[in-house]
């Protein structure tokens, strides 16, 4: 049997979040980011105990194996350096050519890293926390990427950490488009319809009935939408089909990067 | 006593929902993140008064929410309402089986997440749902029911650690005491 102290607990609890659920979205955010707050304390000592064992780690690694790594990277680092200057001179060559054509200079991208920390607890949601926040010159809305490709943006920046949507979440759609020679078709990244639970899968919708696929072909960020920087890798083809009586196609996107195994991830700055 | 196994409730629905957030190898095995709140509400509602259980309803659906993309306040009325629901019937409910413990367990946890589904639903807020979440879903029940009697076991190791023991009935009994003198 219910006695009063149910009922009253009831109605509070009832009352409660019936304030919260109506709250506006801003007071919201910041109700949240208090909340988080909480975990602080307990994120700084993980980072720590993870230092702390990376630092053991590295005392009992074997210096030949150390000696073999610096040089691995010597050479890589030196064809980098290669490859930079020849992208260098493309550069200047495509800001001189856009200058004398009068089109708007582009920008280098400029990149902080940030550790994940934390992923959403909920089944139902694609995101994940970093530790940067607006204190590092992050801002809502911005891109998150790996040198593999793009991860999704940035949902909300607070001081010190800030929630980042992945790609393939209801709340981070991107316009991309089909880097090929044949087809640079544009389209909109979804969730898949198919599997919404398999984080390697999106769906491409919007693309035209002509538009000629094929699996493995590379689809990147368009650059409308002024999200998104345009070039960023998101993943490719896996299949495709015909769909609305033949009005149109949608294909699966097999994503580059690999939700489950991200550790750190660069965040764009404006 | 009440007080200290209040604390000891809401010391680990914090370190349950910071477990959630930064234990990944569920996910990467099975797909699917487990979701321990619905049985530790399960011991809360058996072991405690109702303030215990709003607390930790209220707190651990807040602390779960924060880290998480749902609005915030989502949790905390399904984890209410199914511990109240099982406290209501406290009396009548072998709470010391652990068989009884599983199948609570298995209630609670198949149970809140349906309930919250519902409430998101009913927001216009779109999740990420298919054939996939029914096995997130079968997962999700069996890691809280197997997760309800470990609670049960290690709430009550604390408790035997941490509190006076109630002191044993001695064979002394004061109807038989012999008086001695003038009444």
């Amino acid at each position: 049997m219910f006695k009063r102290p149910h009922y009253i607990a009831l109605a509070v609890v009832v009352i409660f979040t019936i304030i919260l659920l109506k709250l506006p979205t801003r007071a919201a955010d910041n109700f949240k980011r208090a909340l988080s707050g909480l975990f602080l304390p307990i994120f700084g000592l993980d980072n720590s105990v993870e230092d702390l064992a990376n630092v053991a780690s590295y005392a009992v690694l074997p210096r030949h194996d150390l000696v073999r790594q610096i040089e691995t990277l010597r050479q890589t680092n030196q064809i980098l350096q290669a490859r930079a200057m020849q992208a260098d001179e493309w550069r200047k060559e495509n800001e001189r050519l856009r200058s004398q054509l009068g089109i708007q200079r582009i920008y280098p991208w400029r990149m902080k890293l940030a550790r994940v920390v934390a992923r959403d607890p909920a089944n139902w949601w694609r995101s994940l926390k970093i530790d940067l926040g607006t204190r590092d010159g992050i801002s809502s809305n911005a891109p998150v990427l790996t040198v593999h490709g793009l991860v999704g943006r940035v949902a909300e920046a607070g001081l010190t950490h800030s929630q980042v949507v992945l790609v393939g979440d209801p709340d981070c759609r991107v316009s991309v488009l089909i880097a090929d020679e044949k087809s640079r078709e544009q389209g909109m990244i979804a969730p898949s319809s198919s599997s919404p639970a398999d984080d390697a899968l999106v769906d491409l919708s919007y693309l035209s009935r002509n538009a000629k696929l094929a699996a493995g072909q590379t689809v990147v960020t368009s650059g409308q939408g002024g999200v998104f920087p345009a070039g960023i890798v998101v993943g490719h083809i896996a299949d495709f089909r015909t769909i609305g009586y033949g009005l149109y196609k949608e294909a699966r996107v097999s994503l580059a990067v690999k939700m489950n195994q991200l550790e750190e991830v660069w965040v764009m700055t404006p | 006593m009440n007080s200290f196994n209040t604390i000891a409730i809401l010391v680990v629905a914090y370190l349950v929902v910071f477990f959630q957030a930064t234990f990944n190898e569920f996910r990467q095995v099975l797909g699917v993140q487990v979701d321990l709140l619905p049985s530790l509400v399960v011991y809360a509602a058996l072991s405690s008064g109702v303030i215990t259980l709003t607390l930790v309803s209220v707190l651990g659906g807040l602390m779960l929410d924060s880290l998480s993309t749902n609005p915030v306040g989502i949790s905390m009325l399904p984890l209410f309402v199914v511990g109240l629901l099982m406290q209501r019937s406290k009396e009548f409910i072998l709470r010391d089986q652990p068989y009884a413990q599983l199948m609570l367990g298995l209630t609670a946890s198949a149970a809140v997440p349906l309930l919250t589904l519902l409430i998101l639903l009913n927001l216009n807020v779109r999740p990420l749902l298919g054939w996939f979440s029914l096995w997130q879903w079968a997962v999700m029940t069996a890691a809280g029911a197997l997760m309800t009697p470990v609670w049960f076991a290690c709430f009550g190791w604390i408790a035997r650690s941490f509190n006076y023991l109630p002191v044993a009935e001695g064979g002394y009994r004061p109807d038989r005491e012999i008086k001695r003198g003038r009444q």
